[in-house]
C-alpha cells in the first residue's frame, strides 16, 4: 500500500510529466492561456491517463509480451513491436468511448471538458504514459496508480502556468518575450521548483 | 496556410519564419527532452526528418481515399508504422544513443509536428510539394534541436558530440561544467530565450498585447 502510494507521488511531482520529462508541452503551453481552460485539460488528461494505461496493460501482457501466446502453443512469438499501433488504438479508442459516455451521460462536464478530449489522442504524454509503464513493467495496480498519478501532476502544472500567465496578462513585457516566450520561462522557473521534489525524494 | 507553388519557399519558409517550434508551438516535447547531447539531437532530427517526409508522402499520395471521418486515425497508423521501422533500426544499429532516447522515439508517433503538417499541408497538396513541405519543417525541427543541443552539451560538459572541447577545470584547464544545463528547466530557459531572440530579430512574429497598460500607453508599433 505504502508502495502505491509512493509511487502515486513519484508520479506526480518528482517525476511531473510536462516539467521535468517534457511530456505533453505542447498543449500544456497551447492551452494554458486561461485557467478555466487549463483546469479542463487536466481534468481530462487525469480520466484519460487513468483509463488507457491499465487497459494498455491488460492488452500488451495478453497479447503483446513475448511469450503472452505460449498457451497457444507459440511460447516464442513476441509481438512487443506492435504496441506502439496498439497503444496508439486504444488510447484513440478509448478517448471517444469517454466522450460518448460523458455526453450521453454527464452533458455538463462534456460541455466543460469535452472540447480537449479529441486532441489527447495525439498528446504525448498519454502514450508516454503507456511506453513508460512497459519500459518499467509495471502490474496491474501500478500502472493504473501510476496514470492517475501522472494525470493528476499534469493538471496541477496546467493550472498552475495558466494562474501565472493570466496574471501576467498585465505585465508590461519585452515584445519579443511576449506570449511563448514568457511561457517557456515561467515553465523553466516551475521546472526548478519541482526539481525541489526530486531532492526531497533523494534525500529520504 | 497560403497556397505556395514555389517549391523553394516552401522549403526554406520553416527554417526561421515559420519554423515550427518557437512559432507554431509544434513538437516542442522531444525538442526539449532529447537535447542534452548533440548526438541524441542529431539522432532525433533525423529520425523526426524522415518519418515527417515519408509519412507526408504516403497520406498525401492517398489523399484522395481518406474518408475525412477517419483520416486522423489513418494519418496515426501510418506514422506508427513509419516509427515502428525507425525504432528497429535504432535498436538494432544505434544501441546505445537508442537507450539514451528511451522512450521519445515512439513518441514521435505523437509529435503533433508530424500529424500538424500532415493534417495540415499533405491531406490537401500533391506528394512533391507535401514532401518539400515536410521536409523543409523537418530541418526546422532539427535546427532547434541542435542548437539547443549544442548549447546544453558545450556548456553542460564542456564537449561536443563528446569530444572534450573547453578544457574543464578538474582536469588542469579553466571551465567549470554548469551541471544545471544538463537539468530539465535549463532547456525551458534556452528555448524561451531563442524564442525571444528571434521574435526580436522578426518583429511580426511578436504576440499581440492582451492588455495595454494604462496611462503610459505608447503609440503601438
Amino acid at each position: 500500500m505504502t508502495d502505491l502510494w509512493g509511487l502515486f507521488v513519484t508520479a506526480a511531482f518528482v517525476d511531473n510529466m510536462p516539467l521535468t520529462l517534457f511530456l505533453g508541452l505542447c498543449t500544456f503551453l497551447a492551452l494554458s492561456k486561461r485557467p478555466e481552460a487549463a483546469l479542463g485539460l487536466g481534468v481530462a488528461m487525469t480520466g484519460v491517463l487513468g483509463v488507457t494505461v491499465p487497459l494498455n496493460h491488460l492488452i500488451y501482457q495478453g497479447l503483446l509480451a513475448p511469450g503472452a501466446w505460449a498457451w497457444a502453443g507459440l511460447p516464442e512469438l513476441d509481438l512487443s513491436y506492435l504496441s506502439l499501433i496498439a497503444f496508439i488504438g486504444v488510447i484513440a479508442a478509448s478517448v471517444q468511448f469517454l466522450e460518448m459516455v460523458l455526453d450521453r451521460f454527464f452533458p455538463a462536464i462534456h460541455a466543460a471538458f469535452g472540447v480537449f478530449l479529441p486532441l489527447l489522442t495525439v498528446q504525448c504524454a498519454i502514450l508516454a504514459g503507456s511506453l513508460f509503464m512497459v519500459e518499467r513493467s509495471y502490474t496491474l495496480a501500478q500502472s493504473a496508480v501510476f496514470g492517475l498519478g501522472s494525470g493528476l501532476g499534469f493538471a496541477v502544472a496546467v493550472a498552475m502556468l495558466g494562474a501565472i500567465r493570466t496574471r501576467l496578462a498585465y505585465a508590461d513585457l519585452p515584445d519579443g518575450l511576449r506570449g511563448l516566450g514568457i511561457a517557456f520561462v515561467l515553465a523553466g522557473l516551475m521546472s526548478l521548483g519541482f526539481a525541489s521534489f526530486a531532492q526531497m525524494a533523494a534525500a529520504q | 496556410m497560403e497556397k505556395r507553388t514555389d517549391l523553394w519557399g516552401t522549403l526554406t519558409d520553416p527554417l526561421i519564419r515559420q519554423n515550427p517550434v518557437t512559432l507554431q508551438i509544434l513538437g516542442i516535447c522531444s525538442a526539449l527532452a532529447v537535447t542534452t547531447t548533440l548526438a541524441t539531437a542529431v539522432t532525433m532530427s533525423i529520425s523526426l526528418t524522415v518519418v515527417l517526409t515519408l509519412a507526408a508522402g504516403f497520406v498525401s499520395v492517398i489523399r484522395r481515399h481518406i474518408p475525412d471521418t477517419i483520416r486522423l486515425i489513418v494519418q496515426i497508423v501510418i506514422v506508427a508504422s513509419l516509427v515502428i521501422v525507425i525504432d528497429q533500426i535504432l535498436q538494432a544499429y544505434f544501441a546505445e544513443i537508442s537507450r539514451a532516447l528511451s522512450v521519445y522515439v515512439g513518441l514521435i508517433t505523437t509529435n503533433c509536428l508530424v500529424l500538424g503538417r500532415t493534417e495540415a499541408f499533405a491531406r490537401h497538396h500533391r506528394p512533391l510539394p507535401a514532401m518539400v513541405d515536410a521536409f523543409g519543417n523537418g530541418l526546422g525541427y532539427s535546427l532547434i534541436l541542435i542548437v539547443i543541443g549544442g548549447l546544453r552539451e558545450l556548456f553542460g560538459k564542456g564537449e561536443l558530440f563528446g569530444i572534450q572541447v573547453l578544457p574543464l577545470a578538474d582536469a588542469g584547464g579553466w571551465f567549470t561544467p554548469l551541471s544545471l544545463m544538463l537539468l530539465a528547466p535549463s532547456a525551458f530557459f534556452l528555448l524561451g530565450l531563442l524564442v525571444w531572440a528571434i521574435r526580436s530579430l522578426l518583429r511580426e512574429q511578436v504576440e499581440a498585447r492582451e492588455h495595454t497598460p494604462p496611462l503610459r500607453t505608447e503609440p503601438a508599433e
